[in-house]
């Protein structure tokens, strides 16, 4: 026996276990990814100079005071200014909003049917059509979008098939347009629509949907008024989820769109990786971090609500 | 919600299974064309896996994926797990919003900002970039994963199992260890694979946070397709999409016999 009290409290609310539980993963996060974002904002406001780091000023603590006050007088919002002066900038933003919400509408559409099919499904087969959705995302996602390439080129499977069926007689360009680009977007997101909008789906009552039926409601409008409305939550979690991400996407666009007009992922990837203007790329970081502040938040509330409602 | 499927929803299921798995199904058909034009096949052939075989660089930069996906996976597993169980299990703190938020938000943050700020922090605290500065940012942008997928099953189980251990004298941690974890271990191992892919896949966060000598198998790919396509490429894919079929058919097989024996013992039990 132990000197344990024989009934001990039922959750050690002080403990160091408790403690070391909250704070190993929250003190991670603060160093490793609220701090960099920090970082982030900071050398936005600096200015491109050939050193090592490319960038000044540089805060020198160890002047003190002194060092703090040259550090602050050194910053600048040239980097900003460049962005909302310089039409190639703006246009990226615009672009890559735009290619984003049509892709997030395609995904909805395609995604609602296949969740709501998935739901519908006996409850044996749900776990495998789950995982038949979920399992293509596991596999090499670079890869995947290079499979496009092979099937939306010139000579490519695509046209092909389009020829052979006499839909089209000469061969389409697909390749390095926004279409191509969609596709792939629409492709690599699916399973982060469906998989949100399955588990809102799965949970619906059905004595909703009977009480609506008894009261001679048909099944379409029934629908509309009881399924689309209970499924929205899922629908909003599913398009956050894939929109946002979407706004910043690099290799979809770089692989499978054209060289002429970028999203600001490639954007800010060339600004870093080619120009080597860390400012600027810095910049471009966190004005679109402001421009998806608001998508973020309501996404962080959802996430919050589905957390205390359990 | 009622099962039955009608038309629609079965046609709706083939049509979105047949987009998904199209494209991977030409890719693994076309790494085993004789013909080096992608395009035009010239009959079935390995030798572009006897190719892939050959290309040291590539088999490198594979070996760095692995080693940086198990331990960035690792890493994350714990990370993961503890968020899951502060947010789920630790009730009411100080902060508890600000915490979950921060928990959240690398999930849809674009990658490009998270490879920046990582970078920008990495130089500000003068790391040497290479091997150890992918795993920091995989571990980071990871574990967030994993925390949903645990959390979603410690909010699905039994809690009266945890509070009957602590109430016969069961000290906190070890409660944990021989009641949670065991309940929730198909979820940690779960979140664990799911880590290990995202990082095994990743390349916009490993460019921006790896050094020289650290390249990693995207990285890799993503300059050769850059060149143009190439039939050794198909063959590295079939191999990937070989192993995680592996991967997730035998995790499914364990737990499904696990589940199994469990049911088995409750019923001779009983």
């Amino acid at each position: 026996m132990t000197d344990d009290p024989p009934i001990a409290p039922r959750r050690s609310r002080s403990g160091w276990g408790r403690r070391l539980v909250i704070l190993a993963p929250a003190l991670w996060l603060l160093l490793f990814f609220v701090v960099p974002c920090l970082i982030v904002l900071k050398i936005s406001l600096s200015q491109t100079v050939i050193a090592q780091p490319p960038y000044t000023p540089l805060l020198d603590l160890s002047e003190g005071l002194k060092g703090v006050e040259d550090f602050v007088s050194g910053l600048s919002v040239e980097s900003y200014k460049l962005l909302g002066s310089d039409t190639l900038y703006i246009m990226s933003y615009f672009r890559s909003l735009m290619i984003a919400a049509l892709s997030t509408l395609i995904l909805l559409l395609i995604g609602y049917p296949i969740a709501y099919g998935i739901a519908r499904a006996p409850r044996g087969a749900q776990p495998v059509l789950v995982m038949a959705v979920f399992l293509p995302f596991l596999t090499a996602f670079l890869i995947r979008i290079y499979a496009w390439i092979n099937i939306l080129q010139r000579e490519g499977l695509l046209n092909d098939a389009l020829i052979a069926l006499g839909v089209i007689k000469a061969p389409l360009v697909w390749l390095a347009t926004d279409t191509a680009v969609i596709i792939g977007i629409v492709y690599s997101y699916l399973p982060f629509m469906v998989l949100p909008l399955y588990a809102s789906l799965e949970k619906l009552d059905d004595t909703l949907l009977e009480a609506a039926a008894d009261l001679g409601c048909p099944r379409w409008k029934a629908f509309w008024l009881v399924t689309v409305p209970l499924s929205a939550a899922g629908a909003a979690a599913g398009a956050l989820l894939c929109f946002i991400p979407i706004a910043g996407e690099f290799v979809i666009p770089d692989l499978l769109g054209g060289s002429n007009a970028m999203m600001i992922g490639q954007t800010l990837w060339t600004e870093f990786f080619q120009n080597k203007d860390w400012p600027v790329a810095s910049a471009i970081a966190i004005a679109l971090l402001v421009i998806l502040l608001f998508p973020i938040l309501v996404y962080e509330r959802l996430q919050l609500r589905d957390l205390e409602e359990r | 919600m009622r099962k039955g499927l009608s038309l629609f929803n079965v046609t709706s299921i083939a049509l979105g299974l047949a987009f998904l798995y199209l494209p991977i199904a030409i890719l693994v058909i076309y790494s085993f064309n004789a013909s080096r034009l992608v395009t035009v096949w010239g009959g079935w052939s390995t030798r572009w896996y006897i190719e892939l075989l050959h290309d040291s660089a590539m088999l490198e930069a594979a070996w760095n994926s692995i080693r940086i996906a198990a331990l960035s996976a690792s890493a994350a597993t714990v990370l993961g797990t503890l968020a899951a169980v502060a947010l789920i299990r630790a009730g009411r703190f100080r902060g508890r919003t600000a915490f979950a938020g921060m928990i959240y938000a690398p999930l849809v943050m674009p990658e490009v900002i998270t490879g920046l700020s990582l970078l920008l922090l990495f130089v500000a605290i003068n790391a040497d970039r290479g091997f150890w500065t992918v795993v920091i940012a995989h571990t980071t942008v990871t574990a967030s994963f994993v925390t949903v997928v645990v959390q979603s099953r410690l909010v699905s189980f039994d809690r009266s199992l945890e509070e009957a251990a602590m109430d016969l004298g069961c000290p906190p941690l070890k409660t944990f260890m021989v009641v949670t974890l065991p309940l929730i271990f198909p979820a940690v191992a779960a979140g664990w694979m799911l880590a290990f892919t995202l990082s095994f896949d990743d390349l916009v966060i490993a460019s921006f946070s790896t050094g020289p000598g650290a390249t990693t198998l995207p990285m890799r790919i993503y300059s050769e397709v850059r060149l143009g396509v190439k039939p050794e490429i198909n063959a590295i894919c079939t191999v990937m999409i070989t192993v995680v079929a592996i991967g997730v058919i035998g995790a499914a097989l364990i737990t499904r016999r696990a589940e199994r024996r469990k049911a088995k013992e409750a019923v001779a039990a009983g």
